[in-house]
């Protein structure tokens, strides 16, 4: 039908309006009535239009709204776009979304800025939806800098906080230089392509008659926003301190979909990475890079979010990993099966800060799992998902993954295979040791906490219990062999199958060498991990530092950057040059003004000398010159 | 020397006259006065003019110009009244303290 797409976009964004607009006069119910009905209305929408999609033999929709600027003989036109890879996507920031408002209300119930915070998460949503359906990367990118507007409004939710309101802006500067990239990559494209149409834009590379140079270059600007957004190396540092948001915006802007926009962005664009092996091969170098590292800080972090927020990287390093190899349906295999365990781990987390009034290290936790049984049940299964246990979802997408790193006729190799195992091990551990630490041992939180222990509101865990569902059969859905007319798989390197089957016990193993690991370890509070620690204490303390990142870029940029602000454009420029300046014209003013002053002195008789003067002198100038 | 010549010779002498008077005397009615006849000199010119040139135009012009010195004096006047009777003197030194 005529107008689907158009009014899927659109109730998000009515939401917005009614919620930012009206939801404080009108009360909770009201709030809750669209805050909430809407996104599932939107899901039902989606849903519809997936199938409209599936009886079209997955034939693309294209919806145009409006044409937006026509300029010489281009036009600029906002126009929807549904194919496999868009219906995916938006079924599963329609989908997981809706979720996630419902648990908001439990979470967020009695807070000051209910209203407030509902209208943000649907203007989270239309720009999301308008990403994921755009046709035009102007469109995408008009999206894209919405939900970094949506993030960052909900990042620094409770802004009284000056810590909280800070981490907001980090998050937003941040993403400001990775759009930098985004916008140069999309001028490069439109200069040699023609077109901001991305369908248009797979044809233009792939029909081979745009040099490799460009490919490659444009592919690696474009890259640099998407590990903006991604939070990729070397611009991850945003999404731990992201965390400062309430936990649902974790779970749904920085763990299922927003910081999936990078992956899709290259998985939409794979005809241009297709011409480009060199930017893919960077693809694949950063992520892998990342999902190792960002594992291994995973594995000390005693913040229960930040835990997640480093796996999340992580796992986001995997997806990168399989574009960059050329697996780009395996790509959206990972984000769709990630995007359930990970926001039920991130709900499960909120349910535990919320079942403890607010506190979140994991050294005050333990033996939570009969407290809070149903968080515990769904958690468990969520941790073993991403762990990658059969026969749950992450095991399908990451096994595949590995498969794809060796494998791929496009730039596998063996070191790539072998860093993302570790890294599938190091999963494990950190994962498993959260889940130890948190439900498991003796409970080592404080009386006072402990007495108020409760399990959360019917609304919250019975979202959990469905997101924890997905995490069991997301991977049964042969998502890659779904999305292959689109996405080509790459050609694989070896004849004998068994390679295959062999690099899947491998992965079991390594998941269950983790559990083993972690049960041993982080048993008893975890006494038998510090001892060891105590022997690499060097390493810990780079570990726990973030590998410094932070102070690094303080030292290499910050630092260098507020000088240049001070001496350059605050002293030089503004206080020197600028204030210089109109100071000095007020004074020539005023000094002029003294000087002239002594004129009028109010005595009749200078004045008539003057004239007199005056006279003479423009007598003698008529004769001179006239 | 012709009539002309001579006649502009008078008006110049009674223009230098006039402004002589104004600069040197201190008294702010005779300095109107002095004025006053600064600008007969500089009509008388015009005068002479006018009939050197035959341009009627300068004839009413003269006349304006009749109008507008009588204008001049009818506020003036008031104007010195109204500072003497605040001031009590006609020197115009002692009013210095009115410029802005």
């Amino acid at each position: 039908m005529d107008g689907m797409l158009t009014l899927l976009v659109l109730l998000p964004l009515a939401g917005f309006l009614l919620n930012g607009l009206l939801g404080r006069r009108l009360g909770t119910g009201f709030v809750n009535v669209v805050g909430v009905g809407l996104p599932f209305l939107a899901f039902g929408v989606a849903l519809w239009a997936w199938r409209t999609l599936e009886a079209g033999d997955g034939a693309p929709i294209v919806e145009t709204v409006f044409t937006w600027a026509v300029v010489g003989e281009y036009s600029f036109e906002v126009a929807f776009y549904l194919d496999r890879l868009s219906a995916v996507m938006a079924l599963i920031v329609t989908g997981v979304g809706a979720l996630i408002h419902l648990y908001s209300i439990g979470y967020m119930k009695g807070d000051e800025g209910y209203a407030r915070y509902f209208a943000y998460l649907n203007l989270f949503l239309f720009f999301m939806l308008l990403l994921v359906l755009g046709r035009s990367l102007l469109v995408l990118f008009v999206g894209w800098e919405g939900v970094g507007l949506a993030s960052y409004l909900l990042i620094g939710f409770w802004f009284q906080d000056a810590a909280k309101a800070r981490a907001g802006r980090k998050a937003f500067i941040t993403n400001r230089v990775g759009d930098a990239g985004f916008l140069l990559g999309m001028f490069l494209v439109f200069t040699f392509a023609g077109t901001l149409e991305m369908d248009r834009i797979n044809e233009a590379f792939a029909a081979g008659l745009i040099p490799v140079g460009v490919a490659t270059a444009a592919g690696i600007l474009l890259f640099i926003g998407a590990t903006g957004k991604s939070a990729q190396i070397p611009l991850h540092v945003w999404l731990p301190d992201a965390m400062a948001g309430p936990t649902p915006v974790s779970a749904l802007i920085h763990a299922a979909t927003m910081v999936t926009a990078g992956v899709y962005l290259v998985a939409r664009l794979s005809g241009v990475y297709l011409e480009a092996p060199a930017a893919s091969t960077l693809i694949a170098v950063i992520g892998v890079l990342t999902a190792f590292l960002a594992a291994t800080i995973a594995l000390v972090q005693t913040d229960i979010k930040k835990v997640l927020a480093y796996s999340t990287i992580s796992q986001l390093g995997f997806m990168f990993l399989a574009l960059g190899v050329g697996a780009y349906g395996v790509a959206v295999f990972h984000l769709f099966t990630h995007a359930f365990f990970k926001a039920a781990l991130f709900l499960g987390a909120g349910s535990v800060i919320h079942a403890l009034n607010g506190e979140q290290d994991i050294r005050r936790m333990g033996g939570l799992a009969r407290r809070i049984p149903w968080t515990f049940g769904t958690f468990a299964i969520a941790t073993a998902a991403i762990a990658g246990l059969p026969p749950l979802a992450g095991f399908f997408s990451k096994d595949e993954i590995l498969w794809f790193a060796i494998a791929s006729g496009e730039g596998g190799a063996l070191w790539l295979w072998a860093l993302g195992s570790l890294t599938a091990l190091l999963t494990a551990l950190y994962m498993f040791r959260l889940l130890w630490l948190v439900f498991l041992g003796h409970s080592r939180m404080e009386p006072e906490t402990e007495r108020h222990v409760h399990e959360s509101p019917v609304t919250m865990t019975s979202v959990l219990v469905v997101l924890a569902a997905f995490s069991v059969i997301a991977g049964w859905f042969a998502l890659p062999q779904y999305l292959e007319p689109l996405l080509a798989l790459p050609e694989v390197r070896f004849a004998w199958g068994g390679w295959h089957l062999l690099q899947v016990i491998f992965a079991v193993l390594l998941a269950l060498l983790g559990l083993a690991g972690a049960a041993w370890l982080y048993r008893d509070g975890g006494r038998p991990a510090d001892e060891l620690w105590q022997r690499f204490r060097r390493l810990h303390r780079v570990l726990a530092g973030k590998y410094f990142v932070d102070e690094f870029y303080d030292r290499a940029l910050q630092r260098p950057w507020r000088w240049v602000s001070d001496r350059v454009f605050l002293r030089l420029g503004d206080r020197l040059l600028i204030d210089g300046s109109l100071h000095g014209l007020a004074a020539l003013a005023r000094w002029s003004a003294a000087a002239f002053a002594r004129v009028q002195s109010g005595s009749l008789h200078w004045y008539a000398w003057m004239t007199l003067f005056g006279l003479v002198a423009v007598l003698i100038w008529v004769w001179r010159y006239v | 020397m012709s009539d002309a010549n001579l006649l502009l010779a008078v008006s110049g002498m009674l223009f230098a006259l006039g402004l002589v008077g104004v600069v040197v005397r201190r008294n702010l009615l005779v300095m109107l006065m002095f004025l006053e006849l600064m600008l007969n000199g500089v009509l008388l010119s015009l005068a002479v003019f006018t009939q050197l040139l035959g341009a009627e135009a300068g004839a009413v012009l003269m006349f304006l110009v009749f109008v507008v010195a009588a204008a001049e004096i009818a506020i003036a006047v008031p104007i010195v009244l109204l500072l003497v009777r605040a001031g009590r003197t006609l020197d115009p030194g002692s009013y210095a303290g009115l410029k802005g």
